[in-house]
């Protein structure tokens, strides 16, 4: 059963390890803003152009107009 | 009227909608954001929300001052030559929409590397490259798509700015040590005997002895310097049994772990640590884009425009000069006080003094700082350093400086744990008396048992828990609480002291009427006719107020007098509008600024400013009325005193033509005869008052923006509510001291097993966590209940 002194010791050099993690994280300010990324998550990525029938007849009016002048 | 919303900011657009794209848009502003953004392929901005945009203020030369390196390197946080990267405060950020269209940004300029936004803090972070952009054309950039940066001379001296994280690492620290402890130990829970336990459990102990060594140096330390602090000062606070429980609890368990002489509780001690630090972290809500702590630095502009032989030249305002002269656009705060050399003066100072009515200086009259200039640019001599401006003196007073570390300990939990110490002692004593005549080596055992038992665990968390969430209650419903102790104070409170203008009445909707014989229809028409040649700001707000149709015959002879008025004749008949001086009158001359008319030599009256009281005021003064002494202090003159004796009940206290000295003095005077003041208010001019009074509630109709030094922010709208929160907040103290009760029948249980010496580990261990989590659950529904039930 000696090894148990091995298995304990890794146990808590495990557990050590998160801790250390969560002290960096908390550092870099991983925990300063937590509802952002909620929100930053559900945008699209690419941004879609979807010109409606009222922006193509003023984009249309615009040249006709640029045209005449 | 109809009923259009805007499609960008959701405002009515009024009679004439602005159509474009087949949109309508209230004004120009809102429809050329929708250009920018339209055009640049950013138009899901309104897919996101309904109306998410606001109307964009116009730039003009506002950020001039951006091309001063100086001012620049001050804001920006860092820079390799390359990118640099900063950071800005937008108060207008208010939806998920806003998050979207500024993380966006390199679409609308491409030298933007990023952008991120930080919403709960409303603010914005942005790398961008220093050789293709400038930091003025991201910020005119932002402006121009109504995301207008807050740009103070606080964004100056960022070294303030610095959150303190120590409380997250004590109890992640706290945390890690209970979890694992709590495995460790776990077989001496029940194993007494068992062969394999004898032989490793002096290994677990010894890890378990590491894992608790900092959680008592360094999780538990703020209780030994508060409980320090506090018996220096002869107050035995709440901290005081706790550190005691704490030190009693290690060092016995120390103690048995090398002699093994019996049980440790390294468990209870990591698991008391984690549960009070627990309730500590709940206590600290902040509201982060809200600044309970402004001084004048928040107010002042970051640069301001020097004239320097005849150029103009943008310099940080730090080094502004006695004899310097400024120049003073339209809406820009004096930052300094100075004498007027060129334009008209028109300053609003209802920042300062409380007055709504924009005072008029003419050449040569001082100007003090504070003031807001509308109207045409000025020009000023400084005569007065900034540290040294009537303004920053304001601020200079003591109540700003004052020490809370007492304030902060007498609680109402400290208030009980007077007598809970004293009371711990003497059990304490008399059962270590009674083991000592029966059974002497049982004596330490029995006394530390008491001790740590004693450890006012649950009693320590009623009331953060309880606070902590009320806090979290008021916040939804707008009103920002600076920290968990104000509730406690309210609940004491039995005088309020109202400021007057812009407290109970409100501030942008001062509208003019008229004083002196009723003018007719034709009088009305020649007045508006007259008017609307004139551009000052007082004739542009008289032409608002007026609303009959103007002639249209042409005026004759019309003569604008600088700052004094405007003549002309109109239909034969001669029109004189402007001061009393002006239509040569003897009437009544105040501070207040007051237009008078004059047709064909007949003075007919004047316009004046009158105030919009908010909604409810009579309901809200009746009901605090029957529980509180209230008393009115109001900057402006006796102007509305007999109105106000109508609605206010009997017996409040009116006080008129107050100077903010003379508010802060009769807080103080008040707090002298034995009362505990709320002092609500609004400007800046009753930042003493407010800082004095035990309460300070600052009223604002936009919490973002401005409010001055105060212990809680609530938004304008909510100001009938004031009775209900003042109720809730007695209630909550109620819940305390219920909770205080239950866990007092915790500690009479736990005390039976400390003095008959039968305290195990796992007595200790079960009840320690349960008595802390069922207080934390009691509070938490019952406050929740309350909040539900007064609303």
């Amino acid at each position: 059963m000696e090894v148990i002194y091995l298995t304990m010791t890794i146990t808590v050099i495990i557990a050590g390890l998160f801790l250390y993690l969560f002290f960096v994280n908390v550092k870099k300010g991983q925990y300063d803003d937590i509802y952002t990324p909620s929100v930053r998550m559900l945008f699209d990525d690419e941004l879609v152009k979807e010109p409606t029938q009222e922006a193509k007849k003023e984009e249309q009016k615009a040249a006709e107009v640029k045209k005449d002048s | 009227m109809s009923d259009i919303p805007c499609y960008h900011c959701g405002l009515d657009c009024g009679k004439n909608p602005i159509v474009f794209n087949e949109k309508n848009f209230c004004c120009n502003g809102c429809k050329t954001v929708y250009e920018i953004l339209n055009q640049n392929e950013l138009s899901c901005y309104y897919d996101m929300e309904n109306s998410p945009g606001q109307i964009p203020n116009e730039i003009k030369g506002k950020y001039e001052y951006l091309n001063n390196p100086e001012i620049v390197e001050k804001l920006i946080e860092f820079n390799d030559g390359n990118i640099s990267v900063v950071e800005f405060y937008i108060p207008s950020i208010h939806c998920s929409a806003c998050i979207w269209v500024l993380e966006n940004l390199e679409k609308l300029n491409p030298a933007i590397v990023n952008s991120m936004v930080n919403f709960p803090n409303k603010t914005i972070r942005i790398n961008f490259k220093t050789e293709h952009t400038t930091l003025k054309a991201i910020v005119e950039l932002l402006t121009s798509i109504a995301y207008e940066p807050y740009i103070s001379l606080e964004d100056a001296d960022k070294s303030a700015k610095k959150v303190d994280k120590t409380l997250i690492y004590q109890l992640g620290y706290a945390a890690f040590a209970f979890g694992n402890i709590m495995l460790l130990a776990f077989p001496e829970y029940f194993e007494k005997d068992d062969l394999w336990l004898e032989h490793y459990k002096y290994m677990f102990r010894y890890m378990m002895l590491v894992l608790s060594i900092p959680v008592v140096v360094y999780s538990a330390k703020d209780y030994f310097i508060t409980a320090y602090k506090g018996l220096k000062k002869g107050i035995l606070s709440v901290d005081v049994p706790i550190a005691l429980g704490i030190i009693v609890l290690f060092a016995r368990s120390t103690y048995e772990a090398f002699l093994d002489d019996g049980v440790v509780f390294f468990d209870s001690l990591s698991g008391l640590v984690f549960f009070l630090l627990l309730g500590r972290f709940f206590q600290q809500k902040t509201y982060n884009f809200l600044s309970f702590e402004r001084d004048y630095r928040s107010y002042f502009p970051i640069a301001v425009t020097k004239i320097v032989n005849g150029k103009e030249e943008n310099v940080p305002v730090q080094s502004v000069k006695e004899g310097d002269r400024l120049l003073i656009r339209n809406e820009e705060l004096i930052p300094v006080d100075g004498i007027l050399i060129h334009g008209e003066g028109l300053l609003d100072y209802s920042f300062v003094t409380g007055e709504s009515v924009s005072v008029y200086k003419a050449n040569g009259e001082k100007v003090y700082a504070g003031g807001k200039q509308i109207g045409g640019a000025i020009e000023i001599d400084v005569i007065n350093k900034i540290s040294e401006s009537y303004l920053t003196e304001l601020w200079s007073n003591d109540v700003f400086g004052k020490d809370t570390f007492e304030r902060d300990l007498k609680t109402v939990t400290n208030n009980i744990s007077k007598y809970f110490t004293v009371v711990i002692l003497i059990i304490a004593a008399i059962a270590g008396t009674f083991w000592f005549i029966h059974d002497a080596k049982e004596t330490i055992g029995v006394i530390s048992a008491v001790l740590i038992i004693a450890c006012p665990c649950a009693l320590a968390l009623s009331a953060p828990f309880a606070l902590g969430n009320m806090l979290r209650i008021f916040g939804y419903r707008k009103l920002y609480m600076k920290n968990a102790g104000v509730i406690e104070r309210m609940n004491k409170i039995d005088h309020i002291i109202f400021d007057k203008t812009g407290t109970i009445t409100t501030n942008d909707s001062s509208t003019l009427s008229f004083e002196g014989e009723e003018l007719t229809l034709e009088e009305l028409q020649l007045v508006k006719t007259l008017i609307r040649s004139s551009n000052h700001p007082l004739s542009r707000a008289l032409n608002d107020a007026i609303s009959v149709e103007p002639f249209l015959d042409k005026i004759e002879n019309y003569q604008e007098v600088l700052g004094k008025g405007i003549s002309g004749i109109i239909q034969g008949n001669e029109i004189k509008i402007g001061s009393a001086f002006f239509v040569e009158t003897k009437l009544e001359q105040n501070l207040n600024t007051i237009i008078f008319i004059k047709i064909n030599q007949d003075i007919k009256g004047y316009f004046r400013s009158k105030n919009v009281y908010r909604e409810d005021v009579e309901n809200v003064f009746t009901q605090l009325g029957k529980k509180y002494k209230l008393s009115i202090l109001s900057g402006d003159n006796e102007g509305e005193k007999v109105y106000l004796e109508k609605i206010l009940p009997v017996g409040t206290t009116l006080l008129f033509s107050q100077t903010p000295q003379n508010k802060l003095d009769y807080v103080k005077k008040l707090q002298e005869e034995g009362s505990h003041v709320l002092m609500v208010g609004d400007g800046l001019n009753d930042a003493g008052a407010l800082a004095q009074s035990n309460v300070g509630i600052a009223i604002s109709e936009n919490v973002n923006v401005f409010s001055p030094a105060c212990d809680a922010i609530m938004e304008a709208k909510l100001f009938n509510k004031l009775p209900k929160f003042l109720t809730l907040s007695h209630k909550t103290i109620q819940i305390i001291k219920w909770s205080f009760k239950v866990s007092f029948t915790y500690n009479v249980v736990g005390l039976y097993f400390a003095v008959t010496a039968q305290l195990t580990p796992i007595v200790a261990a079960i009840l320690m966590p349960l008595s802390s989590i069922s207080i934390v659950v009691f509070v938490t529904i019952l406050t929740n209940f309350y909040a539900k039930r007064i609303r």
